[in-house]
């Protein structure tokens, strides 16, 4: 995955492919291996095939089980061309995906980039499944080959087994059956219902997907397919005894048409509400009025796949720093072994040395801060803090400190943390100081920026706290609720969205969510901003302004 | 683990949703597109298009918050000089928040793609239709193309199939009981060593017993060879081809234009996008496409595309020189039997005041009978002077071809104005009527 996409989509790994093409066969070819080791070589040049494939995943994964002490799932590399690793783009990296035309557009600017030259594909893409899937392109040269096995099939692969928030969120047992019936459902729904209702669905379900996840009660995950069983049994059976009770009792209306005890219904529904709720996909699943059967299956896949992507989210940068921490430890490894010649390694540490650039503030490349450089940073840190520690570490912290068990150390951190918590808790001031972070406050009430705190005695805290809620999707996301919901009168659902600081909606783009969102609620709808200090109305938004 | 190559697997996995994608902006690529045709040359007709096209129908929203409001702050790497406390200028246009917008938002503002050569021209003529798309007296005759149709008993030499032939030539030669060479030699092998007293007869009996039974079985041997030949004229088979009537699948079009100092570089722009579009219509109906350029002042010449676009000519206007020569062409080198004739005009409207009833008759009498399709296109960015007429609003030309459009099904005369009366005319020119069968 490269640094300066939009973090939502691409599963795993993959880094940018920089210049390093086109000249690393001549300089696998020229360094070769002194004739002592070369029988050690797992390969030599830039060339692969499956079996240096082999040898070189056999080696890493010995190195990986053995001495990192990592636990993985059971690894397939796919090999892949490049036009599909566009084509994976665009589906969101995944291998299934349902079809919409927002991925055709995603795959129509992701070509148009790639073909002007203006992005590089990623090196690799993984999946967290199980068995993990790992997909490397062909035009690797072995050692990025290499390299990406060690990334993704070692680093990610472990990362995605053992991290909490991927545990709680995620099953990598059933994704890809998950996808594979989200894709059949779609298929099916356009079969009976039009092709163009399912994509005015999927528009609406898409535009709430990041309002679809469950952020404080986590960890139900249903089988999709069985959840959607259970529900049509349920409403088969409602009909049924529903249908009978009225065929029997109530005279047919002159249409012919039975009409369900629908306030019955509403006023048992309303008693569940369950208000304020703030997953918004899921109350509009539940209780819009109007939907049919399959609108809410639809709105339920969108929100179980919402879910799927929600820990990566969470866990970018200690995923990838984890994943570029592993990749270098193996390659280190391999050459001190003199497994890898020469060439390689310097093919490599240039590809790492691209992967991990942090260009500062005032850079012309600065796209923020780079996920896997301060991941690699943060891990080679505490590496130093269990196994060199200066007194400033020791005051710090000192449950690590001098431990003398970087590995067990990372392990844990790897799986207990998110990249919120993971920075409140590993920071450290020589880290702030090597990255000379400053805190800077943007207000738009002000002329000038402020600079709020440096990497001084008393800027270190405050920074990582800064950090850490910069790294925080859920703090990044603004909080909207459904507050109301009239269900007897006209009707009108009420949202709220909580101002922190000021920082309101963007009322455009608001207006359009709106649109869908009274779509899918079938009746009028209206945000209010709220100040969450203050309780003061700010502003009110209507899908119809 | 495994490794799996799917290097061979099915690409294009996302056709489906581009096709998706593309018909969901079909009316912003269309307004799109009669923007970029104004770019391209008349014969450029091979590559893609990349298009732009605003993000209305494509852009998928989401809550967001409004960047250039409220207090947030940032934490940044690569300080070098700042204190606590210290103040910085924001960057002009509020610019500071614009790396962040673009992290996280996609700053889509227009959204760009390529299109396929297939797709482009899908686009541009859609529910556009040739019309009159075989030559009317053609439908009878044939222009016929050979297809393969099976095989036949009879035929030239030159499409005698082999391998048929020797099949049947095999089958009856099996069912004759042909005796096969061997078996011939083998006899006479015998018969010689048996004559020479090399062996002897198995079971005792006299070598000339044998020798006599022998030759009687070469005799009928060789004489059922040459009753039953190797190649017999019934095992013949042929390749039998059918005559399927073609509609002729090639046509000529003639630009005829007015280069007289009245149609100024600007005219001849407009001019030259009406023929270019003509030309991508006919490309994607016709197998070959034939284009002749006449331009005329006074008199009238056939020139190449360039001189016929840039050239610097004077004179006066004889607007009936250019349908002469485009007949005289016609005659010389495009038979009206083979090619479907497409007439494409344009001129500024201007006449010698008697040449315009030449001109109508030569339409009525001469060209349109043998032509698939005319047009007129009355180019007028209304700088045209207009004085001395009550009635100056129309031009002489138009005057006179006004009538031929009411009664001639296969001409039709539109104005052109501006760079934007393009499309719409040329849309309107070639729409699917509904009426046509």
């Amino acid at each position: 995955m490269s640094a300066d996409k939009p973090t939502s989509g691409t599963q795993g790994g993959g880094k940018k492919r920089g210049q390093a093409k086109g000249r690393t066969k001549a300089q696998g070819k020229k360094s070769a291996a002194p004739a002592v080791k070369s029988d050690q070589l797992l390969f030599a040049g830039a060339d692969w095939n499956f079996d240096t494939i082999q040898r070189t995943y056999d080696a890493i994964e010995e190195i990986a089980l053995g001495e990192l002490g990592l636990d993985l799932y059971p690894t397939r590399l796919e090999v892949i061309t490049a036009e599909q690793m566009l084509d994976a783009y665009a589906s969101v990296g995944m291998p299934v995906m349902y079809s919409h035309w927002s991925f055709g557009k995603r795959f129509a600017q992701q070509e148009t980039l790639y073909r002007k030259g203006l992005q590089s594909l990623a090196l690799e893409i993984v999946i967290n499944a199980n068995p993990s899937l790992c997909y490397i392109m062909e035009e690797n040269t072995m050692a990025t080959q290499a390299t990406v096995i060690a990334h993704a099939a070692m680093g990610h692969n472990h990362f995605f087994k053992h991290n909490q928030t991927f545990k709680r969120w995620t099953d990598a047992d059933s994704i890809l059956e998950d996808l594979r019936y989200a894709r059949r459902l779609v298929a099916e729904c356009e079969e009976y219902y039009g092709q163009q209702a399912v994509e005015r669905l999927l528009d609406a379900a898409h535009a709430l997907s990041a309002q679809g996840v469950d952020r404080d009660r986590r960890g139900d995950r249903p089988d999709l397919a069985a959840e959607r069983r259970r529900r049509q049994e349920q409403r088969h059976a409602e009909r049924e005894a529903t249908d009978d009770l009225w065929l029997r009792t109530v005279p047919k209306p002159a249409g012919g048409q039975v009409r369900e005890p629908e306030d019955e219904q509403l006023e048992a529904q309303r008693r569940s509400l369950g208000l304020p709720e703030e997953n918004l996909l899921y109350f509009l699943e539940a209780y819009a009025p109007l939907l049919e059967n399959w609108q809410r299956d639809l709105l339920q896949m969108v929100r179980e796949l919402a879910a799927y992507f929600e820990p990566q989210r969470q866990t970018k940068m200690m995923n990838e720093g984890c994943a570029t921490w592993t990749h270098y430890q193996i390659m280190n490894r391999l050459r001190d072994n003199g497994q890898i010649d020469e060439g390689t390694m310097l093919e490599f540490l240039h590809l790492h040395a691209h992967v991990i650039a942090q260009p500062t503030f005032d850079d012309r490349g600065f796209s923020g801060m780079n996920p896997y450089a301060l991941g690699f940073a943060m891990m080679q840190d505490i590496e130093r803090i269990c196994t060199e520690p200066t007194e400033e570490d020791k005051a710090w912290f000192p449950q690590i400190a001098g431990n003398g068990k970087p590995h067990a150390t990372l392990r844990e951190a790897w799986a207990e943390f998110r990249d919120e918590s993971f920075i409140l808790q590993y920071l450290s001031p020589r880290l702030i100081r090597e990255l000379r972070l400053f805190k800077l406050r943007d207000d738009s009430a002000e002329d000038n920026y402020v600079v709020e705190a440096i990497h001084d005695d008393a800027g270190y805290k405050r920074l990582r706290r800064a950090l850490s809620e910069a790294h925080d999707p859920v703090a990044a996301q603004p909080r909207i609720e459904v507050v109301e919901a009239n269900l007897r009168g006209d009707r009108k659902l009420y949202l709220e969205h909580r101002v922190q600081d000021r920082r309101q909606l963007d009322a455009m783009e608001t207006r359009r969510v709106l649109r869908h969102i009274a779509f899918l609620w079938g009746y009028d709808v209206q945000l209010t901003e709220v100040d969450a200090d203050t309780g003061e109305r700010i502003a009110v938004h209507n899908p119809k302004d | 683990m495994r490794i799996i190559d799917r290097r061979q697997n099915p690409k294009g996995k996302n056709l489906g949703n581009r096709q998706r994608f593309v018909n969901r902006t079909r009316t912003q690529l269309r307004e799109a597109l009669a923007e970029n045709i104004r770019r391209r040359s008349v014969s450029d007709t091979s590559s893609g298009e990349t298009v732009t096209i605003p993000t209305d129908g494509t852009h998928e929203p989401e809550f967001k918050r409004d960047h250039s409001i409220g207090q947030r702050s940032r934490v940044l790497p690569g300080n070098k000089e700042f204190r606590e406390g210290d103040q910085i200028q924001r960057p002009p246009q509020g610019g500071g928040s614009g790396s962040n917008a673009s992290e996280d938002g996609e700053g889509e503002d227009d959204f760009v793609f390529t299109l396929s050569r297939d797709e482009f021209l899908d686009l541009l003529f859609e529910d556009l239709r040739l019309p009159d798309m075989v030559k009317r007296e053609l439908k009878a005759e044939d222009a016929a193309k050979p297809k393969r149709a099976g095989f036949s008993t009879s035929g030239p030499q030159n499409r005698l199939n082999m391998v048929r032939t020797m099949r049947y030539s095999l089958a009856r030669r099996a069912a004759l009981g042909r005796p096969k060479p061997a078996a011939i030699e083998e006899i006479e092998r015998e018969l010689e060593r048996l004559e020479a007293g090399e062996i002897q007869p198995a079971n005792g009996r006299p070598a000339e017993t044998r020798i006599e039974e022998l030759k009687t079985r070469l005799k009928q041997l060789k004489r059922k060879r040459s009753k039953v030949p190797y190649i017999d004229p019934y095992d013949l088979r042929y390749n039998r081809f059918e005559h399927v009537p073609q509609p002729i699948a090639q046509a000529v079009m003639f630009c005829l234009m007015d280069v007289s100092a009245s149609m100024n570089q600007e005219m001849k722009e407009l001019a030259k996008r009406f023929f270019m579009l003509l030309h991508l219509f006919l490309q994607r109906h016709y197998d070959s496409v034939h284009v002749v350029f006449i331009r005329h002042t006074n008199f009238a010449s056939e020139v190449d595309e360039d001189t016929f676009f840039h050239g610097q000519q004077t004179g006066g206007t004889i607007v009936s020189s250019a349908l002469k020569e485009m007949l005289r062409v016609v005659e010389e080198r495009y038979p009206t039997s083979s090619w479907n004739i497409y007439v494409a005009q344009a001129s500024d409207g201007d006449d010698v005041p008697g040449d315009v009833k030449h001109c109508a008759e030569l339409l009525r009498e001469q060209i349109l009978p043998i032509t698939q399709y005319m047009a007129y296109v009355e180019i007028d960015p209304g700088q045209r002077l207009r004085t001395g007429f009550v009635d100056s609003d129309e031009s002489d030309l138009w005057r006179g071809y006004e009538p031929l459009s009411q009664e001639q099904e296969n001409f039709t005369m539109r104005r052109i104005g501006e760079p934007g009366d393009i499309y719409p005319v040329f849309h309107d020119l070639f729409r699917q009527r509904e009426t046509t069968s």
